[in-house]
């Protein structure tokens, strides 16, 4: 066997054979999709598209799922899982929105502004920020942010006003949505700062040579030119905030609310539940088959939004090929 | 937009004077630019006071509560934080999940970026393969280890795992080293593909023309050339790896001890990494003692530095790339 790889490999085996694993991927993608599809396929099929809706107290649903058996009736699938979409709407919305200021303040800074030194150190800075793991953020905000923001922040008044509907922690959609920004602003950075770099010095002195000033000679002709880069960037880092699970469910304040923005500054402390987050809080609540049912059912929903991201940040940048500089 | 800058056209022509430095110049700027220059450098030095604050923190923290003596004993069950034990089990975990992900991941990534760039036909099936790495980068790890439970749970897989006659559990080492080898793939495939890409063509028409075929010329003279490319993917990979915790929850059990079960003793057994033995040491898991997180963070924050250290040195080792020339130029 081995003395048959050492010999020199036909080119036309040799390519067949890198294409097949190359393939594999696609493979492995279509797998998932049926496999999680299959899990699902329970709870599509009681619900429909009401599953969607919103209804009903999402944690006594679940808590009512725990407690059925193996053959389950139809009735047992209740679920309505509006206040967890609404959730990862929100936090994903606003994530990425900070994020997408940071980040693009940050890269011109980075490229174009920067004295070389401080170039020199932001780059690594960035890439270490990338590189922490979530969980890590998850401990700060749960050991730190989430006992200041209640002692400090979070008067007891606010805490009465609603008492009745839920207890205020701390916890909650702020400290999530500062949290994932803090998560995605570094790969989004890191993203957009390279596709700055690549953009051909002459364009930008091009502009500056015929009177504009430097800051708006990057807005107008580096920042146009990498639009591309920066709408892929985006669609990543969207990926993320919404998949975004432990994290989340480490700081959320663990009930499935769906926060009301007519509420003012309460709104961002009152807890939230994303769709990924759900996943791991009934993780060892795998095994009751309704349970399990329900749960493929969110990871096929995250497995979808995670797809047709793709799909959009692929047409939105098929016009802007034309005027592109990074591949 | 031309006419912002009226001040020095009116004027006289000085005898040609530089512009001294880029103060002058800022101030001729409008306001609105002024604001939103001071406004870049504020949040890039921000950036930067985020990532030192948090390196000090658990450095602090760190030092606060973690003892040798943890990082070599087992874990235990316990009420109180000092009977606990240490994390050993965690630190083999996140090594054995890294290493089981990159062997994986590695190969795949290359031989696939290859298969991309060097070949590549027909055309259609390579965009593909391309677009299934970029949707595989933006796949949530949750959903990611959600499918892994329900592959490895099918009846042919149940020697990876441990299993009772009613059916696989799916959990072990192995299937959660794969499916953490999704996480690393894209980083080793695009920063591979970015050397294939960068690698001048002459290479390989040197190589053509000594009589190579195709698949001889990648062996001897492209990847060779890529190897830094291949080391920096694989670092960001193990990174990855090393960093998430969905998967490790989901797919590796959590236990407290690494476990031997199945066929395959320990690998096809139950576990737990760094970051899942921080998860269920905070407030929000079962062993709420966060003395413990604290320092078992400290190690993965200075784990991570190292890798992050790594990726920078990778680049600069054995004098500049060999297609260097080619990036400068572009």
């Amino acid at each position: 066997m081995l003395e048959r790889l050492r010999r020199p490999w036909s080119d036309h085996r040799a390519e067949q054979l890198l294409g097949a694993v190359a393939c594999l991927l696609a493979i492995g993608i279509i797998l998932m999709i049926v496999f999680i599809v299959r899990g699902a396929w329970p709870t599509f099929s009681h619900l429909g598209l009401s599953w969607l809706g919103s209804g009903g107290n999402l944690d006594n649903q679940v808590g009512a799922m725990v407690n059925t058996s193996a053959h389950p009736a139809a009735s047992a699938f209740a679920f309505h899982a509006w206040p967890l979409i609404w959730g990862t709407l929100l936090t994903a919305g606003f994530a990425v929105l900070f994020g997408l200021a940071i980040s693009l303040a940050a890269a011109i800074f980075i490229v174009d502004f920067a004295p070389p030194f401080v170039q020199r150190t932001m780059k690594p800075v960035i890439r270490l920020l990338a590189a922490i793991p979530g969980v890590l953020y998850g401990l700060i905000g749960i050991l730190v942010l989430v006992p200041f923001i209640d002692k400090h922040i979070l008067t007891t008044a606010e805490q009465n006003s609603v008492i009745n509907v839920i207890q205020l922690s701390g916890g909650g959609l702020g400290v999530t949505i500062l949290l994932v920004t803090l998560m995605i602003t570094p790969i989004l950075t890191a993203l957009i700062t390279d596709a700055l770099e690549s953009v051909p010095r002459a364009w930008r002195e091009g502009a500056i040579a015929l009177g504009l000033n430097p800051l708006r000679a990057t807005i107008a002709v580096s920042l146009r030119a990498i639009r591309p880069a920066i709408v892929a960037a985006t669609a990543l880092a969207t990926a993320r905030a919404l998949g975004e699970a432990v994290v989340v469910s480490m700081v959320s304040g663990g009930k499935a609310f769906a926060p009301n923005p007519l509420d003012g500054k309460i709104f961002f402390l009152e807890p939230v539940e994303t769709l990924a987050s759900e996943i791991v809080r009934q993780a060892d609540n795998l095994s009751i088959p309704v349970l399990h049912s329900t749960l493929y059912a969110i990871a096929a929903l995250l497995l979808f939004s995670s797809f047709a991201l793709s799909l959009a940040s692929y047409l939105i940048r098929l016009p802007m090929r034309r005027y592109q500089v990074s591949n | 937009m031309a006419s912002a800058q009226p001040v020095d056209s009116t004027r006289p022509a000085p005898p040609r004077r530089r512009r001294h430095g880029r103060r002058s110049s800022l101030r001729s700027w409008r306001l609105r630019d002024q604001i939103t220059f001071v406004l870049a450098w504020t949040v890039g030095l921000g950036l930067c006071a985020v990532a030192i604050s948090v390196v000090v923190f658990f450095a602090v923290e760190g030092i606060q509560y973690l003892r040798p003596s943890l990082l070599v004993t087992h874990p235990s069950a316990s009420v109180s934080q000092s009977g606990s034990g240490g994390f050993l089990d965690a630190i083999e975990g996140t090594v054995l999940l890294g290493a089981i992900g990159l062997l994986i991941a590695v190969p795949i990534g290359v031989v696939t970026a290859v298969w991309v760039i060097e070949y590549g036909r027909p055309r259609w099936l390579g965009r593909i393969v391309e677009s299934t790495v970029e949707i595989i980068a933006g796949t949530p790890d949750i959903v990611i280890a959600i499918f892994g439970l329900a592959l490895f749970q099918l009846g042919a897989f149940s020697f990876l795992s441990f299993s009772e006659p009613g059916g696989a559990f799916g959990r072990s080492f192995l299937t959660a080293g794969a499916m953490m080898s999704f996480l690393a793939i894209p980083p080793v495939y695009t920063a591979t593909r970015n050397g294939l890409i960068a690698t001048p063509r002459q290479m390989r028409e040197a190589s053509f023309a000594l009589g190579k075929t195709r698949i001889a010329t990648i062996r001897r003279v492209v990847l060779p050339a890529v190897r830094r490319d291949i080391a920096t993917g694989s670092t960001l990979g193990l990174a990855r790896i090393i960093g998430d915790t969905a998967i490790v929850i989901l797919l590796l059990g959590a236990t407290l001890r690494l476990q031997s079960d199945g066929a395959l003793g320990f690998l096809s057994g139950t576990g737990s990494s760094l970051t899942s033995y921080i998860y269920n040491n905070s407030p929000a898991g079962d062993g709420n003692a966060p003395d413990k997180a604290y320092a078992a963070a400290a190690v993965l924050l200075l784990l991570v530095l190292v890798l992050n250290w790594g990726v920078g040195r990778i680049g600069r080792i054995g004098g500049p790339p060999i297609h260097a020339e080619r990036r400068l130029g572009a």
